[in-house]
């Protein structure tokens, strides 16, 4: 079986689970090395998936032909749309999954596909022959060849875990970790950094005090992350979270043991992300709030064990049960895993292409906690990327690269690609410059014809996106064709003497597309209701984002050639020229987006190409 | 910004001292090549070295060097003056010697292009470096300043702040929406919000109006019939006041007759071209000529005979001018008036003659139609560049677009799509990016994470 193989993908969280069903799912031969088969596709961290701006992700991936929707749909306690009393552009899903049904049923997926293998092993070097990866070396020494190697190492690569004073070199839960990697990356030329994460403690089940938190379940409604899915799940039998606070006894404690914590103690060399603080980071930065918002979160079905959200920390046992006892409800609570901070090595983005192959090293690619990101849903979605792209390169064909305009996951790419990261990077929705047009709703409009070239996406899958599409094209031409008589207008409580289609009619404010439905005689699932409404709705803010993409397009199509010389171009800011020079942007677009290239570096950017280049 | 350059900073003439400014990585060696006295290479940075220039062997002048070495420079690069003995043949003597040792000659503007490609200058204050060198009065001056010193970048940095602010707010109740402790940006507070940063871009405008008149002069035009004593008028304004006699730069040269002084703010006459000329036809053109001049001018300046009923001319000019800010002198009082004031009493009006009379009402009624003496000098702040202006005036009607989107019950999270349009606005004049600063924001001012 370790013949002949085409792609390795190397760890099997939830980047290395979607590339390495990309690419077995594509024709090639894949072997995924994992370090432990029982913790495959793990969720170390939050019994969640999605949430804000991740959701939309999760959607993404599944239009493009991921599996993460797919096994959270299927292994899901509770599910909610957030921000679903705001715009359309803001609605996200998250769900809260069963962390041993999710790692199971991701287990079972992988396991149907045949061109896939999976092998319990640890690797600790790359072989390079000329600039080009050819296999990888195992812990025993033994050589793989492969044509292409992915990285999915998330946090394990030269990992120590910080309890106090305390440091282990270890994986997340105790777990082996992989100590060479790095340091061999390192001598290929990658600049290795440290990085920082965290997770809270879990509490045991009957331990805690439910009847006095507040309760916050899952919504009345059905949804799936999947286009795909019908639900699986029953809305009345979902579990519920809980809500509870810190208070000025629990910031004591902590304030009064600062320096016994990993962080403060000096104990931490990696750098932690500013949107996933430790509880002692919340407390020192924002010393004038007197509380700080936690959540009760279940694990599983299959053991008693709460999660509890807000309350990373990386002080030693005894100051954790202390601040755990201190929370109104956790009194007696029992702690069964302590928090602990976590650090580990990660590659710079920067040296990575769009694609999410190295610049240094040919038919490499890295994908997840590796690149820098934080998040399964970010990983998971940068797996999937990898394992099209490799195929791709391996069938001779075009990358698939994700424009800004085009999902989440373009942005997130394009962001670490261009602006780099030294700290964990979470996808926000507000790094989305054109959010509007990335909605929960019309993933599979955007994506899934990708989906479709690429091969991820069937036929049929493809067919009732193109029959829905039909659909919308048709009902929006009856609504601006279908004018109404003054009884109608009356009947809806409007005065109007001037003509009135129903588009017109359902950019009032007060009207609901539900409120015109039986004007329209075309049936209409929720969904498609749904995707009228924020059309027609919103069509003077989608016009305005759609001609900002124009203009972003325009400079996406102005390359930059590889060969140009920046210490040519005149009256270029020092600044500018430095990082031009270092990340070595393709496009225009990307250099506009390098932080501190200016708008003036871009015009004169601009003209010396318009100068140097023109005639070709 | 791979050569050095240098050039003489002093004006080339006969003076004092002279100096020579060299910029750029080199700078201290070539200086060193031609120097007698300390090795400045290894002088401290910001040290005043005495010694000669020489040229082989032969001592070409005594000077003071000092070394001023990257970043803490105008430049941001090595920097070094020489300060030689004032004259011509000296000073470019020294200069031909630098370039003989691999110095280019410095192109006009170029110390200061450099401070700004090296991120020293923003382009408010790389303007305002023109307008301070270029600047006649004390206000001018005052106002370029205040420019340089980042009186009016940081203006339009605050409401850039209070943009993000906000922004930052929204996007955090987007991302994290079951923090129930973070304040919930409504339409109030947002309509509220804008409206001061509304308040504070009109003002900005307004200021930049009197700036555009402290930096390019008041121009008052002067119209009139023949012989009702324009000449004369504007003769004994200049007698009286300090005349300026330097070119005006501009578009308005041609028309301009002289400028003066008047309470230290300039003031450009502007004779209107057509009225003196005598026949029939031409007149009645010059009217509409000098008609075309008033829209141009901050000021009308209507001369009336008040020795004569008013003519037909006058009556016409006298309907013309209305909606212009104006002032009408009723000359002559040294005859007898003869002038209907019962026609004029709708008119704001100043009688006074050239021949025995100053002018001291007539200029009162000019300062105070531009509330000049109400002034705060010290915050008065000026956006020298169109591009500028018209920016802030595209923001007020985006802000005026939000207002309206409020009313249409459109969700909060897309008018952040104005709300970047306003701040993108803003950081173009004093160049700076959106996203950064956004998510910066988020996380220093809000506390969130899992």
């Amino acid at each position: 079986m370790l013949e002949n193989v085409d792609v390795i993908v190397v760890g099997a969280g939830h980047a290395g689970c979607e590339a390495s069903y990309a690419t077995s799912k594509l024709g090639f031969k894949t072997l995924l090395i994992t370090l432990n088969k029982n913790n495959i596709a793990d969720m170390p961290c939050n019994p969640s998936i999605g949430g804000t701006a991740k959701g939309i992700v999760v959607r993404e991936i599944d239009a493009l032909g991921g599996i993460m929707g797919k096994i959270a749909d299927f292994s899901l306690f509770q599910i909610k749309m957030l921000n679903n009393a705001k715009g359309p552009a803001v609605r996200s899903l998250r769900a809260q999954e069963d962390k041993i049904l999710y790692p199971k049923n991701m287990l079972k997926k992988l396991s149907e596909n045949k061109n896939l293998y999976i092998l319990e092993n640890s690797v600790k070097n790359i072989v390079v022959e000329n600039n080009k990866v050819v296999g990888v070396i195992l812990e025993n020494n033994e050589i793989v060849k492969s044509k292409i190697v992915i990285l999915t190492t998330g946090t394990y690569l030269n990992s120590e875990v910080l309890i106090g004073e305390n440091k282990k070199s270890e994986g997340p839960h105790g777990e082996k970790n992989e100590k060479f990697l790095s340091k061999n990356l390192a001598k290929l030329g990658f600049k290795i950094q440290r990085l920082k994460t965290g997770t809270p403690p879990r509490i045991k089940n009957d331990s805690i005090n439910f009847d006095i938190l507040k309760k916050e379940c899952g919504d009345d409604l059905y949804y799936t992350f999947s286009f795909d899915d019908k639900p699986y799940y029953k809305k009345e039998n979902q579990r519920c979270c809980y809500l509870l606070y810190t208070n000025e006894k629990t910031h004591q404690i902590i304030l009064d043991n600062l320096n016994k914590s990993s962080m403060y103690g000096g104990y931490v060399t990696g750098v932690g992300p500013r949107y996933c603080p430790s509880i002692e980071d919340k407390l020192v930065r924002f010393k004038d709030k007197n509380r700080h918002q936690l959540f009760l979160e279940p694990e599983s079905d299959f053991y008693d064990e709460w999660y509890l959200q807000g309350f990373s920390t990386s002080m030693p046992t005894h100051i954790q049960e202390q601040m755990v006892h201190s929370l109104k409800g956790l009194e007696n609570a029992q702690i069964t895993k302590y928090a602990y901070a976590i650090e580990y090595d990660a590659i710079d983005p920067l040296q990575l292409k769009n694609t999410l192959e190295t610049k240094i090293v040919e038919n490499l690619f890295t994908a997840g906690q590796i690149n820098g990101t934080s998040g399964y849903e970010e990983a998971a979605s940068q797996g999937l990327i990898a394992g099209i792209n490799a195929s791709l390169k391996l069938k001779n064909k075009k990358p698939l690269i994700l424009k800004r305009n085009e999902a989440y996951i373009g942005v997130l790419i394009d962001d670490l690609v261009t602006k780099g990261t030294n700290e964990p990077y979470r996808l926000l929705t507000s790094r989305a410059e054109f959010r509007l047009l990335l909605r929960h709703d019309n993933a599979d409009i955007r994506l899934r014809k990708y989906g479709y070239e690429v091969g991820l996406i069937n036929e049929n899958q493809y067919n009732l996106l193109q029959e829905k599409q039909e659909i919308l094209k048709n009902i929006i031409e009856y609504m601006n064709n279908r004018y109404l008589s003054k009884s109608e207008l009356l009947a809806l409580n409007i005065e109007n003497n001037n003509s009135y289609n129903l588009s017109k009619l359902l950019k009032r404010p007060e009207i609901k597309i539900d409120d015109i439905k039986n004007l329209i005689p075309i049936e209409m699932s929720d969904d498609i209701k749904n995707q009228i409404e924020v059309s027609i709705k919103y069509e003077g803010y989608i016009k305005k984002e759609e001609k900002n993409v124009e203009k972003l397009l325009n400079l996406e199509n102005k390359k930059i050639p590889q060969n140009i010389d920046y210490k040519k171009i005149t009256n270029l800011a020092t600044e500018a020229k430095e990082k031009l020079e270092k990340i070595r942007p393709t496009t225009v677009a990307q250099a506009s987006r390098i932080s501190g290239v200016n708008p003036s570096d871009i015009s004169m950017l601009l003209i010396y190409l318009k100068k140097e280049y023109s005639n070709e | 910004m791979e050569d050095t350059i240098c050039a003489i900073s002093t004006a080339q003439s006969i003076g004092g001292i002279a100096i020579i400014r060299v910029s750029g990585k080199d700078s201290i060696k070539i200086v060193n090549k031609i120097f007698k006295g300390k090795n400045l290479e290894k002088v401290l940075s910001h040290t005043i070295n005495y010694g000669y220039i020489v040229s082989n062997e032969e001592k070409i002048d005594e000077v003071l060097v000092t070394v001023m070495k990257s970043p803490k420079s105008y430049t941001m690069e090595d920097i070094v003056e020489i300060n030689t003995h004032g004259g011509i043949t000296t000073t470019n003597k020294v200069l031909e010697l630098l370039l003989l040792n691999g110095c280019r000659l410095a192109e006009a503007g170029e110390f200061s292009k450099r401070a700004f490609l090296n991120g020293r200058l923003d382009l408010i204050e790389a303007q305002s470096i023109n307008d301070l060198i270029e600047s006649q009065t004390e206000n001018q001056r005052k106002m370029a300043m205040n420019n340089l010193t980042g009186k009016l970048s940081s203006k339009i940095q605050k409401l850039m702040d209070y943009i993000i602010e906000i922004s930052a707010n929204i996007e955090v109740n987007i991302d994290y929406p079951e923090y129930e402790d973070e304040l919930v940006i409504t339409y109030d507070i947002l309509e509220n919000r804008l409206n001061k940063i509304k308040f504070d871009i009109e003002n900005i405008l307004k200021e930049s109006k009197t700036g555009k008149l402290i930096k390019n002069g008041i121009n008052i035009a002067l119209i009139g019939s023949p012989n009702t004593g324009k000449s004369s008028l504007l003769n004994k304004l200049i007698e009286e006041e300090k005349a300026i006699v330097t070119n005006i730069p501009g578009t308005t040269r041609d028309i301009i007759e002289s400028s003066f002084l008047l309470n230290d703010y300039k003031i450009n006459l502007i004779d209107t071209a057509g009225i003196r000329k005598t026949t029939d036809l031409i007149e009645k053109m010059g009217i509409d000529k000098s008609l075309n001049q008033i829209e141009k001018a901050d000021l009308i300046l209507l001369i009336l005979d008040g020795s004569k009923k008013l003519s037909n001319e006058d009556t016409e000019l006298l309907k013309k001018i209305k909606n212009y800010n104006y002032i009408i002198f009723i000359n002559k009082n040294d005859l007898k008036l003869k002038i209907e004031l019962e026609k004029l009493n709708k008119f704001d009006y100043v009688i006074g003659n050239t021949i025995n009379n100053n002018l001291d009402e007539l200029k009162e009624k000019i300062i105070s139609k531009f509330s000049l003496n109400l002034l705060d000098q010290k915050e008065l702040v000026f956006i020298t560049n169109t591009t500028h202006q018209v920016l802030l005036k595209d923001t007020l009607k985006i802000i005026d677009n939000i207002f309206l989107n409020i009313k249409k019950n459109i969700p909060i999270d897309m008018l952040t799509i104005d709300l970047r349009k306003c701040y993108e606005n803003l950081g173009k004049i004093i160049g700076k990016t959106y996203e950064e600063d956004l998510i910066e924001e988020m996380f220093k001012k809000f506390c969130l994470g899992k």
